[in-house]
């Protein structure tokens, strides 16, 4: 009998898989389909302080073995998800969720962590600094270590969960925004967000996406994002949720290995939408071919 | 929503782009006309959202049109290649709410969610004509098929070359309708909502993502707040539609 738990903060997970934010809604999509209970957790889709729609649409492009949105964080707003969304949550998840938080100024994603820690369903808050869609008026938070410090160390200041941030790998050097976030106090760190990406459609010689530019994902991007855990893992102490690209439970067992004391699933979802509950049946299966007992010891084995 | 194995009966060539593809298996998902299916193909991340032609117990029927690399690769699938497929997607269109003398209006691949809609209408009792459009006489594919059905069957195309010449609406005046449902382009979906008198059921077409509502690549604004075309459409009625 081999031992999926791990432990993130403080908080114990029967298993490290995680579905990413954007691609599981607030749940209860994939509750019709299947008991979501059997999940480590799950991010919830990435909530600002207003509702947003999004951008315009195509949002969606294919890529060899990936893919490219330009969601833009669509979502109701932060009240709505309090007072609508979280409510239907409950009636089928049982566990704590992941809060994905979005936002455009500082004071936005305070006052967004503010409202969400309030709420018992609330496991840890999962800051995102990284969206590639988001660059209009608003500081690129993920991309500037000062700027990253910031929002850390005032979103700590109003947090009394656990405060993890979302890196953008869109960077020369992940590490140095990795260091900066810890030493501004972050519990933890997850990474990585989508990768800027484009297609264009040859028959109209035009971008497929209406915003040009979009975030790519995908099992096509698992090395990069497996390369960023690594270096991270050597840059802090803090613990890493880990993703990009994971598509099966030995794409999670590379991941831990590289540092990683949690895995997100985010595109393999929305092609697969039992993929994270296969991942979670596969995962004993896996652990006994490469003779592991307890999952939580091959985190940076590699290292 | 359900996820099942299909097996290609046949795969055959309509014109010079269009094809018909009977998937043999599990359609027990596929409960009303105006749904449609996703199919995962070798070698390409993302599946294809396909709309439903025709559909019985053990088997459904779908007419695509081959616009990119998916599509291609699926129009050299030959019988019994296996294909996993999402089935029972979408919310389809209300029979009931469909009004007693419906007008079914398609374009180009348009044209297949109409055929098995007017059957369901058809065995709901209600009067039904079809307007079929297309550009030119060599594009034109299953009037056989809602002629079979016994309706009125009318075909319009931009050069003239068979049936009515010019677009759908031009068809419009000569059917009595008291509700329309259709499926199209857009520019033909708008120009069909313009020129309607009753009320109507709209069929629209997006870039997805998953096709089961969870990622919002395919939203779009409505009069009656934000909806996903894969899970909250395709169909929208007529008094919701922003354009």
């Amino acid at each position: 009998m081999v031992n999926t738990k791990v432990n993130l903060s403080g908080w114990e997970l029967d298993n490290p898989i995680i579905p990413a934010s954007g691609t599981f809604g607030y749940g209860y999509e994939y509750a019709e389909l299947y008991d979501i209970n059997i999940l480590g957790s799950f991010s919830f889709k990435g909530t600002t302080l207003e509702p947003r729609f999004g951008n315009p649409t195509p949002r969606i492009a294919e890529t060899p073995n990936g893919m490219i949105n330009s969601v833009g964080l669509q979502n109701p707003g932060v009240d709505a998800v309090i007072a609508e969304e979280l409510p239907k949550l409950r009636k089928c998840f049982n566990k704590k969720v992941i809060a994905n938080i979005g936002g455009f100024a500082v004071d936005e994603f305070v006052k967004i962590v503010e409202k969400l820690d309030k709420e018992d369903i609330v496991g840890l808050h999962e800051v995102n600094i990284s969206c590639p869609n988001l660059h209009k008026g608003g500081k690129n938070f993920g991309t500037d270590a000062d700027a990253a410090y910031e929002v850390t160390k005032a979103v700590k200041k109003v947090a009394s969960k656990p405060v993890y941030i979302k890196l953008t790998p869109n960077v020369t050097d992940i590490a140095s925004i990795a260091k900066a976030v810890e030493e501004a106090g972050a519990d933890g760190i997850s990474l990585i967000n989508t990768l800027l990406g484009m297609r264009i459609n040859k028959r109209t010689r035009k971008p497929i996406i209406a915003n040009k530019m979009g975030g790519f994902s995908g099992s096509a991007i698992f090395p990069v994002a497996l390369r960023c855990v690594y270096q991270v893992y050597e840059a802090v102490k803090i613990p890493i949720i880990g993703m990009g690209g994971v598509s099966s439970a030995e794409d999670v067992i590379e991941m831990m290995m590289a540092g990683a004391t949690a895995v997100e699933v985010g595109a393999y979802n929305l092609v697969n939408p039992y993929g994270s509950k296969e991942i979670v049946l596969d995962l004993p299966r896996v652990m006994e071919k490469y003779r592991i007992e307890n999952l939580c010891d091959i985190i940076g084995g590699a290292h | 929503m359900k996820q099942s194995l299909f097996t290609v009966d046949y795969n055959v060539k309509l014109t010079f782009d269009v094809y018909k593809m009977r998937l043999v298996g599990d359609t027990s998902d596929i409960t009303k006309p105006g749904q449609f299916i996703n199919i995962k193909l070798d070698g390409f991340y993302l599946r294809r959202p396909i709309s439903v032609f025709d559909c019985d117990e053990s088997a459904v029927t779908i007419i695509y049109k081959v616009v990119g690399e998916g599509t291609e690769y699926m129009a050299s699938l030959g019988k019994g290649k296996t294909l996993d497929v999402l089935t029972g997607l979408g919310n389809g269109f209300d029979v009931e709410k469909c009004g007693q003398k419906v007008l079914l209006i398609g374009g180009g691949v348009g044209v297949p969610p109409m055929f098995y809609l007017a059957k369901k209408l058809l065995s709901a009792g209600k009067t039904v004509s079809m307007i079929m459009g297309f550009n030119k006489e060599s594009e034109v594919f299953a009037k056989e098929d809602f002629e079979a059905l016994g309706i009125k069957t009318l075909v319009t195309t931009v050069d003239g070359s068979v049936g009515i010449k010019g677009f759908v609406t031009n068809a419009m005046d000569e059917v009595e309708y008291d509700c329309i449902c259709t499926c199209g382009p857009e520019p033909m979906l708008k120009a069909v909502y313009d020129a309607s008198k009753t009320t109507g059921f709209f069929s629209f077409e997006e870039r997805m993502g998953c096709g089961f509502g969870a990622c919002m690549g395919c939203s779009c604004k409505t009069k009656y707040g934000n909806k996903r075309i894969c899970k909250d459409g395709p169909i929208l009625v007529k008094e919701e539609i922003i354009w």
